[in-house]
C-alpha cells in the first residue's frame, strides 16, 4: 500500500461530483491525500471523508504555474507514488505542468488505472482502440476521464493539514482575466446525460427544444460539428474528435448521421440512443436504441413524457 | 520573427485501425498531418504574413514523416526539419527533448506553435514537456492570440464555455485548437513549389541525444468494438417515446 494524491477540482457550485470517482480510484492504492487549493474552498472535508479521503491538504498558489509547483512540492513532501485528478480542461493543464515539474510520466484522459502495476487504460486513435500503457517512474501522474470510475462511499476519519510550497518568481505567464461563458452551464465532459443536436437543427433557436428536454433529464446539450460550423451552437458544445470527448451514462443523438469523427468523442458512453428520419442512417448501425422519426416531433414528445413521469 | 511549428505524422482519423500483434497496428493506412497541428501551422503562416519572418515546420519520426513536412511546406512553411527516429516515441519527454535540441541548434525560436493533442496517441503533453525543457512559458487550448512587443496575449478554453485571457512572455509554446483559425487547403501551384523548399534531416545522435528507455510504453492495443445495430423501437411517436423511457429506466438502468 502507498500514498496516493488526488487533486480536487471545484467550480461555482463547490466540489465537482466527478471528483468522488477519482477518490474511489485512489482508495484502491492506500492512503488518500486530497489536494485542495485554499482559494478554491475550505469546507470540503466532510464530503471528501465520506468517500475515504484520509488527509485533506490545503495548498497555496495562484495561477497555473504556481499551483503546479506547489503541488509538486506536496507530492514530494508526502512521498506519493501516484497523483490523480480529473482530466478536465483545468485538470489536464495542471497535471501536465505538475508532471513536468516532477519529471514524472503522465497519462491524461485515462479510462482506468491499476495503481499497483502503474498501468493505465486510455484511448488511442480517437477512440478506435484502447491502449494499456505502462508508466515507469518514482511518481506517476494520471488524469482520469470524468465518470469512468463509479464513486463508492467509504467513510474515513479525515484530518486537515495546511501545506505551503515554493512559488516560483516571474514565470512568464499571467492570468489577465476570466471570460465567463453562459454561466451556470454544466460542462459537457462531466454530464451524466447528454442530448445532442445535428445538422437538421437548422438554427440556434431550435436548440431550445433540446434544452427543454435536457432540463427534464438533468442533461447537458451537445452539438455536432455540422451545427457548430453553421453557427447554430458554440464550439464549447461540440462533441467529437475536434470537440469534446465525453463518457456519459446516456447519450441521445438527435439528427446525427453517426460519423466516425463524432463517434470518436462519445462512443464510450454507456448507452447511446439515435433519433433519425432515415432508417438507413449509419448511427442505427452503432447505437443501443433507435427511433426512426423527425426529431422535431420525437424530442418534444420525449420532453412531455418525461414531465408526466 | 522566427516561428516553429511542430507537426506530427499520424493515421488519418477516417482510416480504420487494424491491431497487429499485441501492441502494434497496420501502418499501410493513409497518414496525414495531425489535425490540430493544422491550426498551429495556419496561425504561424498568418502571423508571418502579417509581421514578416520565417516559418519552420519540424517533426520527429520515421523517414515517412517527410510527407507531413511537405504538406506543411505547401501550406506556407518556408522550410522543414525532419528529426529521424526509428518511429514516433510514446514517451513525450523524449520527443520534446529532440524538438528542443533541434530548434536550439537551428538558431532558436520566437514562438513555437503546436497542436493541443495528437490524434493517434492522444498524449496531450508534448507541448508542456517542450516548454519545460526550453524553460519558457506554455499555454494550451488556444483559441485566439495577439502578438505584441515581446509578449503574446492568448485566450484559451478552461471548460464550461469559459475562457481565460493569458499573457505570456516570448519565446513561448502555444497549443492550438479548433476555433483559432480556418486552416487553408494548399493549391496545386503551392504543392509544386513545396517540392523545391529545403528539408534538413537530423538524427538523434547528431543532436547528442542518448538512447534512453521509454517511461511510457504500450503493452497492449485493443480495438474498441463498435456497438451492434440498434434495437429499433416501433409504433407511434408517443409509443416509441414511452418505450424508450421504460427501456432506459428498467433495461439499461440509466434513467
Ligand atoms: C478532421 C475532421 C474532424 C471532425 N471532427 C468532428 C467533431 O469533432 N464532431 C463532429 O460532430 N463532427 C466532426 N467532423 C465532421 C463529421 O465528419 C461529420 O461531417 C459531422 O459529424 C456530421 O454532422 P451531423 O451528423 O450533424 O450531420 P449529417 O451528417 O448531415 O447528418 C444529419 C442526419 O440527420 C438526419 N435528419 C435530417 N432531418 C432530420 C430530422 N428532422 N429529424 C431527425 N433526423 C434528421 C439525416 O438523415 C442525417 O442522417 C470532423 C470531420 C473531419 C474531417
Ligand atoms: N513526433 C512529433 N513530432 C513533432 N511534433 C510532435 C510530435 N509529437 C507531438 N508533437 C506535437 O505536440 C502536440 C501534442 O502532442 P501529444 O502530446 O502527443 O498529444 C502535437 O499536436 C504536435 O504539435
Amino acid at each position: 500500500m502507498s500514498n496516493i494524491g488526488v487533486w480536487i477540482e471545484t467550480d461555482h457550485n463547490g466540489l465537482k461530483p466527478a471528483n468522488f470517482g477519482v477518490v474511489t480510484a485512489a482508495k484502491a492504492g492506500g492512503t488518500v491525500y486530497a489536494f485542495v487549493f485554499s482559494e478554491d474552498g475550505r469546507n470540503l472535508s466532510e464530503e471528501l471523508g465520506r468517500y475515504g479521503v484520509d488527509k485533506v491538504v490545503f495548498l497555496n498558489g495562484d495561477g497555473p504555474v504556481e499551483r503546479a509547483s506547489v503541488m509538486a512540492d506536496a507530492v514530494r513532501e508526502y512521498k506519493l507514488s501516484t497523483l490523480l485528478g480529473l482530466s478536465s480542461f483545468k485538470g489536464r493543464d495542471l497535471l501536465a505542468r505538475c508532471a513536468c515539474e516532477l519529471e514524472a510520466p503522465l497519462a491524461l484522459d485515462a479510462t482506468g488505472i491499476d495503481l499497483e502495476t502503474g498501468t493505465v487504460l486510455k484511448s488511442h486513435f480517437s477512440g478506435k482502440t484502447t491502449a494499456t500503457i505502462v508508466l515507469k517512474g518514482d511518481v506517476l501522474v494520471c488524469g482520469l476521464r470524468p465518470n469512468v470510475i463509479e464513486a463508492q462511499e467509504a467513510p474515513a476519519e479525515t484530518e486537515e493539514v495546511v501545506f505551503s510550497g515554493n512559488v516560483p518568481g516571474d514565470d512568464g505567464l499571467k492570468v489577465l482575466e476570466v471570460k465567463k461563458g453562459e454561466s451556470g452551464k454544466q460542462d459537457l465532459t462531466e454530464a451524466d446525460i447528454i442530448i445532442t443536436g445535428g445538422r437538421p437543427m437548422d438554427s440556434a433557436d431550435n436548440f431550445k427544444i433540446l434544452e427543454e428536454c435536457a432540463e427534464q433529464l438533468g442533461a447537458a446539450v451537445g452539438a455536432s460539428r455540422a451545427t457548430v460550423d453553421a453557427g447554430f451552437a458554440p464550439h464549447s458544445m461540440q462533441v467529437g474528435q475536434t470537440g469534446k470527448t465525453v463518457s456519459p451514462k446516456l447519450y441521445i443523438g438527435c439528427g446525427l448521421s453517426g460519423s466516425v469523427q463524432h463517434f470518436a468523442g462519445m462512443k464510450t458512453s454507456k448507452v447511446i440512443v439515435g433519433i433519425n428520419t432515415d432508417k438507413d442512417a449509419p448511427i442505427f448501425g452503432k447505437c443501443d436504441y433507435g427511433i426512426e422519426g423527425d426529431l422535431f416531433e420525437v424530442v418534444p414528445a420525449l420532453t412531455d413524457a418525461l414531465k408526466a413521469r | 520573427m522566427k516561428f516553429y511549428v511542430c507537426v506530427k505524422h499520424v493515421p488519418d482519423t477516417a482510416a480504420s485501425i487494424k491491431v497487429m500483434g499485441d501492441a502494434d497496428y497496420d501502418k499501410t493506412v493513409k497518414f496525414v498531418m495531425n489535425p490540430y497541428d493544422e491550426y498551429a501551422l495556419e496561425e504561424a503562416v498568418q502571423q508571418k504574413q502579417a509581421l514578416g519572418g520565417e516559418v519552420v515546420a519540424i517533426t520527429v519520426g520515421g523517414k515517412e514523416s517527410v510527407a507531413t513536412l511537405r504538406s506543411a511546406l505547401a501550406v506556407g512553411a518556408d522550410r522543414g526539419i525532419l528529426v529521424t527516429a526509428g518511429t514516433v516515441f510514446l514517451d513525450s519527454g523524449k520527443t520534446a527533448q529532440a524538438l528542443a535540441t533541434a530548434i536550439e541548434k537551428d538558431g532558436g525560436a520566437d514562438l513555437i506553435f503546436m497542436g493541443k493533442q495528437s490524434v493517434d496517441t492522444e498524449g496531450m503533453q508534448t507541448h508542456y514537456r517542450l516548454a519545460k525543457t526550453m524553460k519558457v512559458p506554455v499555454a494550451n487550448e488556444v483559441v485566439s492570440l495577439t502578438l505584441e512587443e515581446g509578449r503574446v496575449v492568448v485566450e484559451h478554453e478552461v471548460g464550461a464555455g469559459d475562457r481565460e485571457v493569458l499573457e505570456l512572455s516570448m519565446p513561448c509554446v502555444l497549443g492550438a485548437t479548433k476555433g483559432l483559425n480556418e486552416p487553408r487547403y494548399p493549391k496545386l501551384p503551392d504543392i509544386l513549389k513545396a517540392k523545391k523548399k529545403p528539408i534538413q534531416e537530423m538524427n538523434l545522435s547528431d543532436l547528442g541525444i542518448a538512447d534512453q528507455a521509454d517511461t511510457a510504453t504500450v503493452a497492449k492495443l485493443l480495438a474498441l468494438p463498435e456497438r451492434g445495430a440498434a434495437t429499433m423501437l416501433s409504433g407511434s411517436v408517443e409509443d416509441m417515446v414511452k418505450e424508450l423511457i421504460d427501456r432506459l429506466s428498467t433495461e439499461a438502468e440509466v434513467l
